[in-house]
């Protein structure tokens, strides 16, 4: 008997880690964070988050070219690239999506004349876009706050999917995201758990779009303490 | 970014430390730094740390035609990149010449050796072969980036399954990794990259220099070699003379180098392996190790999402509704509807603008015929002649008319172009002195 249920939870575990199945309610997946683990950026963090991953490094604020400086405030560049073969259109439209993202809470006055640069480079992906995204942008978040970039707020990125009947998945795998009607990233910040950005796919009413907001704003509670635990860790004397 | 220049007393002081057997990371002369080896979730990713130069090594495959002359041969790929990431002196995008000199070596060192039995990787001679491709990205640089490129390479492919393919006859079928377990790649030997950095023309040596000492080296020789202590590929670059003696020291440490780097690279693989068979966690989540403190990790957390229908309904119950349009569609012409009342038009004075610019040919021309405008307003008023200014205000105000939309758009046109008919005579004239004033 004893050895019967060890042995089913050793299957459970087994099927679990493919595509873990979830429960009735919402839940976020594992998350890991590296911070400073590059010698040369100036700042830079691993995030995982389930099968995705990205590592981010940032520069800056630093000599801008005299092309692209602007004479009140630092310039942002966003730098993505893809694990496979070279950067396309996807990459371009997520690269301005995180770029109008961290121009929103980065004080780019307090140095005029220079630039910030990002780059992420994509370390596992999943084989979805959304969830990309929002580990991109937790990505950089996380590498600017250790870079030491002044910025209004810190900010994260959740992802919601409705299936077909309606239901609303948090952090969906990339198989439930491939069969869900909607699915819907959401850019949040951490002070007053406003939008910051949002990038959505798929047919959804208003009143679906407001409950995935709610949702992915109970969310963002969640990974602002993994960010604080993090960083009070980082910087805890023992 | 540019690069941060190494200054004079840096050095100086790196040379003279050299002279002395001294390294600044505390190495012996013939010391390799750390190698770490790390593997992704998937088959064929890894990540190889070599101090803390890091490459990340990712291998895919696709079916393709073969190359003409070679109809039985599949195809080997590799992709150095260069990214901002490990240093700020690469810009992206662009290959320099450091970056070509490091692909064609990887080639030399991988493809040229013939380490991978390309027939293996033919389905069907003449029309299908699989394209192995070796992307590299390397993340950091903290010199010696061929070394950890040429073992995160080897690496990826020794970890890398392809999916199976079975040929009946005509009928080619390729089974997902559910249905068939994927295929190894069949590898001979593996080619491992050691460099050896040389100073003061050839007087002294390191293995495995730095970024820094990279910085202040003569020459650097580049030994590829098989732990058989068979040699791959040989490269001297910066021109120093070296003596027999001196690469024949070198192969012998690169013999000993490359024994003991394929021996952790075996060790990694069965370990990754036996993981994977047992069930066990891998990954690079894995791989963090857990007590830095700069590392982190948190565990499936689950969030109560019981009220979020409610909030989603006080909040639109809150916003104001949208404000009811109804619109009718109208019917102009047969072939031509339209729905809503649509807003006034704004973009008139910009096709009015257009026009005129189709009209003189280049927007070069409208730009100093505004110019001209103001010229010769404010000549007018220095000259003081009290009638001219009103008439050429009176014009002005005309096109002021012009360019708000109108009702009947035909009669705009031929309004334009009765004012410009008009201006045309007065503007060259103007040009002309305009031009003689730039004379002056």
């Amino acid at each position: 008997m004893e050895e019967e249920r060890h042995t089913e939870a050793k299957i459970g575990a087994e099927t679990g880690r493919g595509s873990s199945p979830r429960g009735p309610g919402c839940s976020l997946r594992h998350f890991a964070c590296e911070q400073n683990l590059l010698s040369r950026p100036d700042g830079s963090a691993s995030f995982l988050q389930g099968d995705t991953s990205v590592l981010a490094g940032v520069y800056g604020p630093a000599e801008v070219k005299v092309s692209k400086e602007i004479f009140n405030k630092a310039t942002l560049e966003v730098i993505l690239r893809p694990k496979i073969g070279l950067p396309g259109v996807a990459e371009k439209s997520r690269e301005r999506l995180i770029r109008n993202t961290c121009e929103a809470v980065v004080l780019g006055t307090l140095h005029p004349r220079t630039s910030i640069t990002v780059v992420l480079q994509v370390v596992s992906d999943a084989g979805s876009g959304a969830q990309l995204l929002a580990c991109c942008l937790n990505a950089a978040c996380m590498a600017l706050v250790d870079a030491g970039v002044p910025m209004r707020a810190l900010f994260c990125g959740v992802t919601c999917a409705l299936d077909s009947d309606g239901t609303l998945v948090l952090d969906p795998t990339s198989k439930r995201e491939k069969e869900a009607r909607a699915v819907l990233t959401f850019a949040l910040d951490n002070v007053e758990r406003k939008l910051l950005m949002s990038s959505t796919k798929g047919l959804f009413s208003d009143a679906e779009l407001q409950q995935c907001l709610a949702a992915a704003q109970a969310a963002s509670q969640h990974v602002f303490r993994f960010y604080r635990e993090s960083l009070q860790r980082r910087y805890s004397k023992s | 970014m540019k690069e941060t220049p190494l200054s004079n007393c840096e050095r100086r002081f790196l040379l003279r430390a050299i002279e002395e057997k001294k390294r600044l990371d505390g190495r012996q002369t013939y010391d390799y730094r750390n190698i770490r080896i790390s593997f992704g979730t998937d088959y064929g990713c890894c990540i190889v740390e070599l101090g803390k130069t890091r490459v990340l090594g990712q291998v895919s495959c696709e079916l393709v035609a073969p190359k003409l002359n070679r109809a039985t041969e599949g195809i080997l790929f590799f992709n150095l990149e260069l990214s901002q990431m490990a240093a700020p002196a690469f810009e992206p995008g662009r290959q320099s010449d450091l970056l070509v000199k490091l692909n064609r070596l990887l080639e030399r060192c991988l493809r040229n050796s013939k380490c991978i039995d390309t027939e293996s990787l033919c389905v069907v001679a003449g029309e299908k072969v699989w394209q192995i491709r070796v992307d590299l990205h390397l993340l950091n640089h903290d010199g010696n980036i061929i070394d950890a490129a040429s073992v995160a390479a080897i690496v990826a492919l020794c970890h890398f399954r392809r999916p199976d393919v079975s040929v009946q006859g005509d009928e080619v079928t390729l089974y997902t990794p559910e249905e068939r377990d994927p295929v190894p790649l069949s590898i001979h030997h593996m080619p491992i990259c050691v460099s050896f950095a040389f100073f003061q023309q050839g007087t002294y040596l390191l293995v495995d220099p730095n970024e820094r000492e990279e910085r202040v080296m003569d020459g650097l020789l580049v030994i590829a070699m098989n732990k058989h202590r068979e040699i791959c590929t040989i490269q001297s670059s910066g021109g120093i003379m070296l003596l027999k003696d001196q690469v024949l020291r070198c192969s012998k440490i690169a013999g000993v180098k490359v024994a003991e780097i394929t021996e952790l690279i075996q060790k990694a693989l069965e370990n990754d392996q036996k993981v994977r068979k047992e069930g066990g966690k891998f990954g690079f989540a894995e791989s963090i190790a857990n007590q830095r403190i700069t590392a982190f990790k948190m565990e499936k957390a689950s969030i109560d999402t019981s009220d979020v229908e409610e909030k989603a309904e006080e909040i639109i119950a809150e916003a104001e509704p949208p404000s009811e349009v109804v619109s009718k569609p109208v019917l102009w012409t047969p072939g031509t509807a339209q729905i809503g009342e649509g807003v006034e038009n704004s973009w008139g004075d910009l096709e009015d603008s257009e026009k005129e610019d189709d009209d003189e040919g280049g927007s070069d021309e409208a730009i100093i015929l505004d110019s001209i405008k103001m010229d010769t307003g404010i000549e007018v008023s220095d000259i003081g002649s009290q009638d001219a200014p009103i008439i050429l205000s009176d014009s002005e105000e005309e096109e002021m008319i012009i360019l708000e939309p109108d009702k009947n758009p035909k009669k705009i046109r031929t309004q334009t172009i009765s004012v410009k008919q008009e201006k045309a005579p007065n503007k060259k004239p103007v040009k002309r002195r305009k031009k003689k004033r730039a004379a002056n």
